[in-house]
């Protein structure tokens, strides 16, 4: 099915026309939402809980995860965030809907939004199954049946929390991202709601992918979603992450948790398109754990959010694991994205490999920050990390921060990075074919972020193309 | 002046600080096949992207009237639509835009109405006749093509967009002897089909072997130090530039 990327979306991706705007930004009246005071007491962690009547533990996790990010700095390095003023976020907004599981009992105001955002019409041609939270909540979450029969589990994680997987989700919940881990870790301890649950029993193979479309439309408000994503050994699947939001003048705060267990000989890939509104503080965190010769691919498209903070980690913690990570940043006016990411190289030969792009535009910051560990235990072990960065004026800034920690010998790293702009002979020359200045640019910037569109499927591939075109445009002049 | 293509009266060129031409009369009529000879470095390449428009150089003083207007003051873009093309002496490479893409972003821009079967059969078509191998639309532009296959592909766009203006910029240098005669079928094609103008920028004779000349221009330092019928050419052959070379400094001197 994705074989065909390449050549067709190719073709699709120079004539996609009337790019709108809209299509994201678009919002509704958040009146009938049941919305938590602002702020962050133990008072508002325990409403929470007791709305979502969860476990015992789980309380007991969010009140030592407030405790936590009470006593804990902001970190000192990255973009600032002094523009997140914490005490008057809003950490939880339920939508006036239960979880629903057809989108006919949808509440038609939360349809309308995701049927804008293509996501039932995606499901019903190439998705195994679909997630939709709406601010704090899910509101829709459903599966094919020929997934179900394989065993493979898909559900609100809070639901999970209830089920037969309980368990399973106490022994993980949080054990990649402990809430010490940061200050954000920590605030998401305390407060996270929605997000979802996967699980893909041994040996079990899906064929189509599963999406979580995370939208976010009260103003003011944070999203705090965790997803927690298990692949038994030999299992097999691929899960997309979409989210956007409407854009506010006041600051929105996405932290989310995303953990991720790799098994055996098992594969994973994570594919991401974000596309929060330019007033999300997105200070998210994602990691992946792999065992023997398991192997996470993590694709990421960042295009939204004022200030990003996202470095997705992979812990190679088994012979032969592997890790890839494809990522494209794009930061336009008023942005100052800072991604990258993590690998640790934790036992013998595995092998990772790290391919971004960045672009800036506009007076944007666009930074790429990687870091590769490689423990006593990696003998053989190797790891390339390449990075490419395009500036389309002047204004705009493009930073590579490449961090290495070797305590082992016998490994192989390799780092490469090159910040360029685009050639003025190249948009000559494509001028002179009758194509546009804007056209032009677009172009060549679609082609810089060709090696990761072509690993996503291809209406995700049409989609980042789509941004890509929207945030160039009235780029000239 | 009925069916003047091209005219260029007075024309001065510079990139930033460098005079590069200086005072170049230039005429061609509609259906013409001209040559463009001069030394390296003469200005020649300069020429056609000047008159293409490219921002890299700026006219300082006269004329370009093409197809009856003024275009000194028209984006590249614009003058393409107007029915001018150049092939570059040095194709660019833009990774990541299958070569299929950009011709249909180039269709598209020139407006030509064409419905993708219509599209994909032209392109088709235009490879074989350019003996080239068909799996190259689904390269990355320019990406790791040889420079012969470059020069192919300049040619393939020439047949696909049919302007009324060619300007070949060594489109016949480096290329194999076979090469040399599908390029050399491909002007003859634009000239039959097309009715096409043509401005042959060139260090090679055997390629016009193959092409009536109506008219040949050399350059030297800048200067347009010579023209006269096709049998310039030969001179030149035989004689080289040297005695231009003088002339033009003795011009240069003035
Ligand atoms: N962008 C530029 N900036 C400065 N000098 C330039 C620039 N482009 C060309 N030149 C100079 O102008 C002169 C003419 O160059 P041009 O490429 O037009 O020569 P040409 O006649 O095409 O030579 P050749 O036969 O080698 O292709 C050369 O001295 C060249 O170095
Ligand atoms: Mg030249």
């Amino acid at each position: 099915m994705e074989e065909t990327v390449t050549l067709e979306s190719g073709k699709k991706r120079t004539q996609i026309a009337d790019v709108d705007r809209s299509r994201y930004d678009f919002r509704y009246d958040d009146s009938q939402a049941e919305k938590l005071d602002a702020g962050l007491t133990p008072d508002i962690v325990r409403e929470i809980s007791e709305r979502k009547d969860e476990p015992e533990w789980m309380l007991e996790h969010r009140l030592h995860s407030l405790e936590v990010y009470h006593g804990m700095q902001m970190s000192d390095w990255g973009p600032s965030i002094d523009g997140l003023d914490m005490d008057h976020i809003v950490t939880y907004v339920k939508p006036p809907t239960e979880q629903q599981s057809d989108w006919d009992s949808v509440p038609d105001n939360v349809k309308d939004t995701f049927d804008r955002l293509g996501i039932p019409e995606a499901e019903r041609s190439y998705l195994a199954g679909v997630g939709a939270q709406y601010d704090s909540e899910l509101v829709y979450h459903s599966m094919q049946e020929n997934a179900a029969k394989l065993g493979i589990v898909y559900s609100g994680i809070e639901e999970a929390l209830h089920g037969e997987y309980a368990g399973l989700i106490r022994e993980k919940f949080m054990t990649l991202i402990p809430p010490t881990d940061h200050r954000f870790a920590a605030l998401h301890g305390a407060v996270w709601s929605g997000g979802s649950f996967v699980y893909v029993p041994r040996g079990a193979k899906l064929d189509h992918p599963l999406q979580s479309y995370f939208r976010l439309n009260a103003k003011g408000a944070g999203q705090f979603e965790h997803t927690l994503i298990i692949v038994e050994d030999d299992a097999s699947l691929h899960f997309i992450e979409g989210c956007s939001a409407p854009k506010y003048n006041v600051a929105n705060l996405h932290a989310g948790a995303v953990e991720l267990f790799v098994g055996k000989r098992a594969h994973l890939r994570y594919s991401t398109i974000e596309n929060w509104s330019k007033n999300m503080y997105n200070l998210n965190t994602k990691r992946c754990r792999c065992e023997e010769e398991g192997e996470i691919e993590w694709i990421s498209g960042s295009f939204g959010s004022h200030v990003g903070y996202l470095y997705p980690m992979s812990i190679l913690a088994g012979c032969k694991a592997r890790a890839s990570f494809t990522g494209i940043t794009f930061a336009g006016r008023g942005q100052n994205l800072d991604t990258g990411c993590k690998m640790v190289l934790a036992a013998p030969e595995t092998s990772a490999s790290v391919d971004t792009k960045g672009i800036s535009k506009d007076g944007g910051i666009q930074t790429f920050r990687s870091s590769v560990v490689a423990t006593p235990s990696a003998q053989g072990s190797r790891c390339t990390v390449s990075c490419q960065s395009l500036m389309l004026d002047d204004r705009s800034r493009s930073d590579t921060i490449p961090a290495m920690d070797i305590r082992c010998k016998n490994v192989d790293i390799g780092h490469e990075a090159t910040i360029g702009r685009i050639g003025d002979d190249k948009i000559f020359y494509l001028m002179s074919r009758g194509v546009s200045e804007e056209e032009a640019r677009t172009m060549i910037v679609n082609g810089f972020a060709e090696p990761i569109s072509k690993e996503l499927p291809l209406e995700y591939a049409v989609e980042m193309n789509n941004l890509i075109k929207l945030e160039m445009e009235g780029a000239i002049g | 002046m009925d069916n003047m293509l091209l005219i260029c009266r007075g024309l001065c060129a510079s990139a930033g600080e460098k005079a590069i031409l200086h005072d170049v009369d230039f005429e061609m009529r509609s259906g013409e096949a001209h040559v463009l000879m001069g030394p390296n470095g003469a200005g020649k390449s300069t020429f056609g992207h000047v008159i293409m428009g490219d921002p890299a150089f700026q006219v300082t003083g006269g004329s370009i009237v093409f197809d009856g207007i003024d275009i000194v003051g028209l984006s590249t873009d614009k003058r393409s639509k107007a029915g001018l093309f150049l092939s570059f002496q040095a194709p660019v490479e833009i990774p990541g835009v299958p070569l299929r893409s950009f011709l249909r972003a180039m269709v598209d821009a020139h407006g030509l109405k064409m419905k993708n079967k219509e599209f994909k059969g032209r392109i088709k078509e235009l490879s074989a006749e350019l003996d080239m191998n068909p799996a190259y639309l689904d390269r990355e532009l320019g990406v790791g093509f040889s420079g012969g296959e470059k020069k192919k592909v300049e040619m393939l766009q020439l047949l696909l967009l049919r302007p009324k203006l060619a300007i070949l910029d060594e489109t016949d240098s480096g290329l194999d002897v076979d090469a040399l005669s599908v390029v050399s079928r491909g002007m003859e094609l634009y000239r039959q089909e097309c009715g096409g103008t043509l401005l042959v920028i060139t260090h090679n004779t055997r390629i016009l072997e193959r092409l009536t000349v109506d008219r040949a221009h050399v350059m030297v330092a800048g200067h347009i130090v010579d023209e006269g019928p096709a049998s310039l050419i030969d001179e030149i052959d035989a004689q080289g530039f040297e005695r231009y070379e003088t002339a033009g400094l003795a011009i240069e001197g003035k």
